[in-house]
């Protein structure tokens, strides 16, 4: 299951269905639950980076949320100090995202497992002080955070909300057509033979140092561009939204999702969407039970339980197990 | 800036379409009128989720006395966990899905910060919120956000004043709380004190949330020689300051931020022996301060506690603020006429001399079209090692 | 120099308290081979307990006893319950099952005892005999604790065999099962062990920062840094490390332009550059691996 699915007729079919579904979705159900839905796919697009660092480069990190500020915050700027167009702050958002997850691909490199984590931990709990920082207030618009409008809607007789989902469902399923592309690549390859064995990779003449700095970055790029994404979708930025609560977000949405998977991320999102809604409705509706947080902890143990190898490593397996079937037992 | 002045026409259009159009009655029926809130229930701001709960305990109350102009009150109070972007989807949500009425008391700066613009845009009160920066009270830009308590800002220009007419060459150590709580106080003090500022404060150190103690800051302080100490901290690191200058011998004069000023919350675990002598400036009757318990006001307020809330600390000063916060909304339903959301917003425009159980007496409740800032006096009082003692006049500040 | 005197052991007291959590977090590391997140509101929540024996008229001492004796037992039961599913599982699914927990015991927490600060009293007399500005007598009682904590931790693994037991079932799995230890059993006395040097952690650091839900968030934050400074598979070390920690907290607040505001991100630079140089920590062994 460590390896990305190769393409298949069924695999086609089952994606042009889900794009089916998705693009009838916002004319199914409201403004808010499309931008709920965009916020879960904003998500996602984070995770996308995540699980090509961690599922399929074997590094870890509890610090995405940096790059996600970095990607925030770049968009913001361009929009309020610039006035640019929405879009166009995207490919300056996910360029920014990549050298700073390039260069911070660099030190790491001399760092594994848990002081890897470490060190990226330790940029997630910076982040929030380094965008305080007076020295950087005008651009950063300092602790008030900064204002941008949300984007026109791009086709007249759409809401802004309906708008930007089908921008952002683009922008995911576009970025998760190239990571499939890239895990399946010659790069992809030796990104997963550097998780599965570095030392065998780096005697087959694979240069470690630079594919593992290069996928720092790309990872970095996804989240950056999730992170430009999100502020279409809030309309704010302000430095509190970047702490470290986020990161670990980001590490749970992974690994619920299926960590070396491409679409469990869409699963991902959802659930940092709308598992604290509902562990909420439950608080909410039972006096007794205990406050919204614990019940998404509970949930958060027992999803682990449950679907150990997270949702889409589940229907991986559900299917594999379909086609393993006895012949003739089946209908 | 482009995007400012388009805002600003935005509202000024948004005024007058409001008068042409009929009357927006969402969330209002005959029999109910709904209530949004965001709160934090979870996360690191949770010390004041007790806000939300005594607002809904006082709703409840209210629905079984009768409900208000004969309406029961759908009060919904969500969780935001602090975090900005959740707010904005936890008011979406109050505002597209469940269709409230108005915003009501949502609590915090970044928060509040995050749904300024969308709540306007949509022509939804957003009322009496719980937080204190200045930048609630600015009808012109923002028609439909109002805020409630005393502005950081101002509380600080009043401590400046205090430091210039009573203190002999003040030299001055500031602690703020690196976010915009605590420079909101920093900058307001900064102002009060003028073109001096520079010269007289001798120390400024921010602390973050998450650092453990302010222990190196303190020791810091005294060692710049300065003779008077702003502390604009919240409980548990003022509590931490308060201790720490006491330990160390420190004894500058100590200007506590309103934030922190409950006895039974800050004072009592920092120790009332290191905490007398402390100033501050207040608004809300302390519950611990005995020179209340013979006051209506006071007994008001312990009825209420102990018939709906029989299990909370009633030493926290956060029930004392809900409780005030609800009993304004409450005024402002029952004796407005239209209760549509431009008239709500209209009558919480037009409070005058309002008094309110848990406030201090001379203090009062005032807004008009162009003051949405409800409550701008307090009073400054020293801590004697068992309760807040006032002094001087109550101090009426406008906003800057 | 009196103001570097007076930050030096300013950080050497808030150090101490850094390394008891580092001491902890060490300690768990050694007993199952990962880091668990929980361990700080674990802390929190055993100080929660002491805290009410305490407001039920015990002595402070005796809350402690109990609290850690307590402790001790409810880590072996949650290694039992709630960790022993995913013994099996890849790091980051123990991971967040430790995420979760802490969410729990953080909410739960509040829930019970509500957000407002409470004092805690310091298992120390006020009056030491001597009177310091430079060190307060509850920070000299820490660092004199968590040394004592040391020792014993040191003589546990060095000198008994369930020590050596236990840090051979961490070690490798399946060579203790095969010369007879039970690896699930030790992993569980690591849980109750490290849960009871939590709550010592705890019912130090209360007294200091005031007992609230949120109060080891910080704490721990800078107590894995000051174990990961010192390296861990040293528990010295890690005592160490949080000492380093402590001290280079204040001194770059104070010596560095700027560093007031950074303190923090400026601490973690120096801490990462130290890994990037010695990637096991000060005092931590590299691991060899073999192909």
């Amino acid at each position: 299951m460590d390896r990305p699915n190769p393409v298949t007729p069924q695999l086609l079919a089952a994606v042009a269905v889900a794009l089916l579904f998705a693009g009838f979705l916002p004319h199914l159900v409201s403004d808010f639950t499309s931008f709920q839905f965009t916020q879960a796919m904003a998500y996602g697009v984070a995770l996308l980076g995540l699980n090509i660092l961690t599922g399929y480069n074997g590094q870890f990190s509890i610090g995405h949320s940096a790059f996600y500020a970095v990607g925030a915050y770049t968009a913001a700027i361009l929009l309020y100090h610039f006035e640019w167009n929405h879009y166009a702050t995207l490919p300056v958002a996910a360029l920014v995202a990549f050298a700073v997850g390039f260069l911070f691909g660099l030190p790491a490199l001399r760092l594994e497992g848990l002081y890897l984590a470490l060190a990226t931990f330790a940029f997630a709990v910076a982040t929030p002080q380094l965008l305080k920082f007076d020295a950087f207030e005008h651009w950063t618009g300092g602790v008030q955070g900064l204002f941008v409008p949300k984007p026109e809607p791009l086709i007249e007789g759409l809401s802004a909300d309906q708008s930007l989902y089908y921008v952002t469902l683009a922008v995911m399923v576009l970025l998760m057509a190239l990571a499939w592309c890239l895990l399946h690549s010659r790069s992809g390859r030796a990104m997963m033979a550097i998780r599965d064995n570095p030392i065998a990779a780096r005697t087959m003449g694979i240069n470690t140092a630079l594919y593992k700095t290069t996928t720092f970055g790309i990872s970095a790029m996804y989240t950056g561009i999730a992170g430009a994404l999100s502020v279409f979708v809030t309309e704010f930025v302000a430095p509190d939204a970047f702490n470290f609560f986020l990161a670990v977000n980001l590490l749970i949405g992974s690994v619920v999702g299926g960590i070396v998977s491409i679409p469990g991320v869409i699963f991902g999102g959802l659930f940092l969407v709308f598992l604290p809604n509902f562990a909420q409705d439950i608080s909410r509706t039972y006096p007794f039970v205990p406050p919204p947080w614990a019940i998404f902890g509970i949930f958060l143990i027992l999803v682990i339980y449950f679907v150990p190898f997270g949702v889409w490593g589940a229907v991986e397996r559900a299917f594999a197990w379909w086609k393993r079937r006895p012949a003739g037992s089946g209908r | 800036m482009r995007i400012k002045n388009l805002l600003a026409a935005g509202a000024a259009i948004a005024l007058l379409a409001g008068t042409a159009q009929a009357a927006d009655m969402t969330g209002i029926t005959d029999t109910t009128i709904k209530i949004g809130n965001t709160n934090p229930y979870s996360g690191p701001a949770s010390v004041y989720s007790v806000i939300g709960k005594t607002i809904t305990a006082y709703f409840e109350m209210v629905n079984e006395m009768g409900g208000i102009q004969g309406r029961q009150i759908d009060f919904i109070s969500l969780d935001d966990g602090y975090s900005p972007p959740r707010t904005v989807e936890q008011v979406r949500k109050l505002v597209e899905q469940e269709q409230v009425a108005f915003l009501f008391n949502t609590l915090g700066t970044p928060t509040n910060s995050a749904i300024h613009r969308y709540v306007n845009a949509k022509k939804v009160p957003h009322l009496f919120l719980a937080t204190g920066a200045s930048k609630w009270g600015q009808p012109d830009k923002y028609p439909w956000t109002m805020g409630f308590q005393p502005t950081y800002d101002v509380e600080g220009e009043i401590y400046a004043k205090y430091v210039l007419e009573n203190i002999e060459d003040p030299k001055i150590a500031i602690l703020f709380q690196n976010d915009d709580y605590g420079k909101d106080y920093r900058d307001g003090f900064l102002h009060g004190l003028g073109d001096k500022a520079d010269e007289l404060v001798v120390s400024m150190l921010p602390y973050e949330v998450t650092d453990p103690t302010v222990d190196s800051q303190i020791l810091k302080m005294q060692e710049s020689g300065a003779n008077v100490f702003f502390n604009i901290t919240i409980p548990k690191f003022a509590a931490q300051a308060i201790r720490k200058s006491c330990e160390i011998g420190w004894k500058p004069v100590h200007l506590l931020n309103n934030v922190s000023s409950s006895v039974g919350a800050t004072l009592t675990p920092a120790g009332l022996e290191c905490s007398t002598g402390l100033i501050t400036a207040l608004y809300i009757k302390d519950p611990v301060d005995p020179q209340w318990h013979d006051d209506p006001g006071y007994k008001e307020w312990v009825g209420f506690m102990e018939k709906n809330m029989p299990d909370a600390d009633m030493t926290d000063v956060n029930y004392a603020f809900g409780y005030n916060v609800s009993r304004l909304m409450h005024h402002v339903l029952d004796t407005c006429e239209d209760l549509s959301r431009e008239g709500i917003m209209g009558c919480a425009a037009n409070l005058k001399d309002i008094e309110l159980p848990m406030i201090m007496p001379g203090i009062t409740v005032n807004t008009s079209p162009e003051d949405f800032y409800p409550i701008q006096s307090e009073q400054l009082a020293r801590f004697d090692g068992e309760r807040w003692v006032t002094f001087g006049e109550v101090i009426h500040a406008g906003s800057r | 120099m009196d103001l570097f005197l007076q930050l030096t052991f300013a950080g050497l007291a808030i150090g101490s308290i850094y390394s008891c959590v580092a001491l902890a977090v060490v300690m768990i590391y050694q007993a199952t081979d990962h880091f668990n997140f929980a361990q700080g509101e674990m802390a929190m929540f055993s100080t929660y307990i002491a805290w009410t024996l305490v407001g039920l008229g015990a002595p402070v001492w005796l809350a402690f006893l109990l609290a850690v004796g307590l402790s001790f037992l409810a880590g072996v039961a949650i290694e039992r319950v709630i960790v022993k599913p995913v013994e099996n599982a890849p790091v980051l699914n123990q991971i967040i099952v430790f995420i979760g927990l802490l969410v729990i015991f953080n909410a739960v927490a509040g829930w019970i005892w509500e957000f407002t600060i409470k004092p805690f009293p310091s298992l120390f007399p006020a009056d030491l005999g001597f009177k310091s500005t430079l060190i307060g007598p509850h920070h000299i009682g820490v660092i004199a604790l968590t040394l004592g904590v040391l020792a014993l931790v040191f003589a546990f693994f060095r000198f008994t065999r369930v020590g050596l037991a236990m840090r051979a079932a961490a070690a490798n799995p399946d060579s203790a099962r095969l010369v007879g230890v039970s690896v699930g059993w030790m992993l569980a006395l690591g849980w109750g062990l490290a849960a009871a040097i939590g709550a010592v952690g705890g019912i130090l650091v209360a007294p200091i920062v005031f007992l609230e839900p949120n109060m080891m968030a910080g704490v721990l934050l800078y107590g894995f840094a000051g174990a990961l400074l010192g390296g861990v598979s040293s528990p010295g070390g890690a005592v160490l490390g949080g000492l380093v920690v402590g001290v280079l907290e204040n001194w770059v607040g104070q010596y560095v332009p700027g560093g007031s505001e950074l303190k923090l991100t400026f601490a973690l630079i120096l801490i990462v550059g130290v890994l990037v140089f010695k990637p096991a920590g000060l005092f931590g062994r590299v691991v060899v691996r073999r192909v």
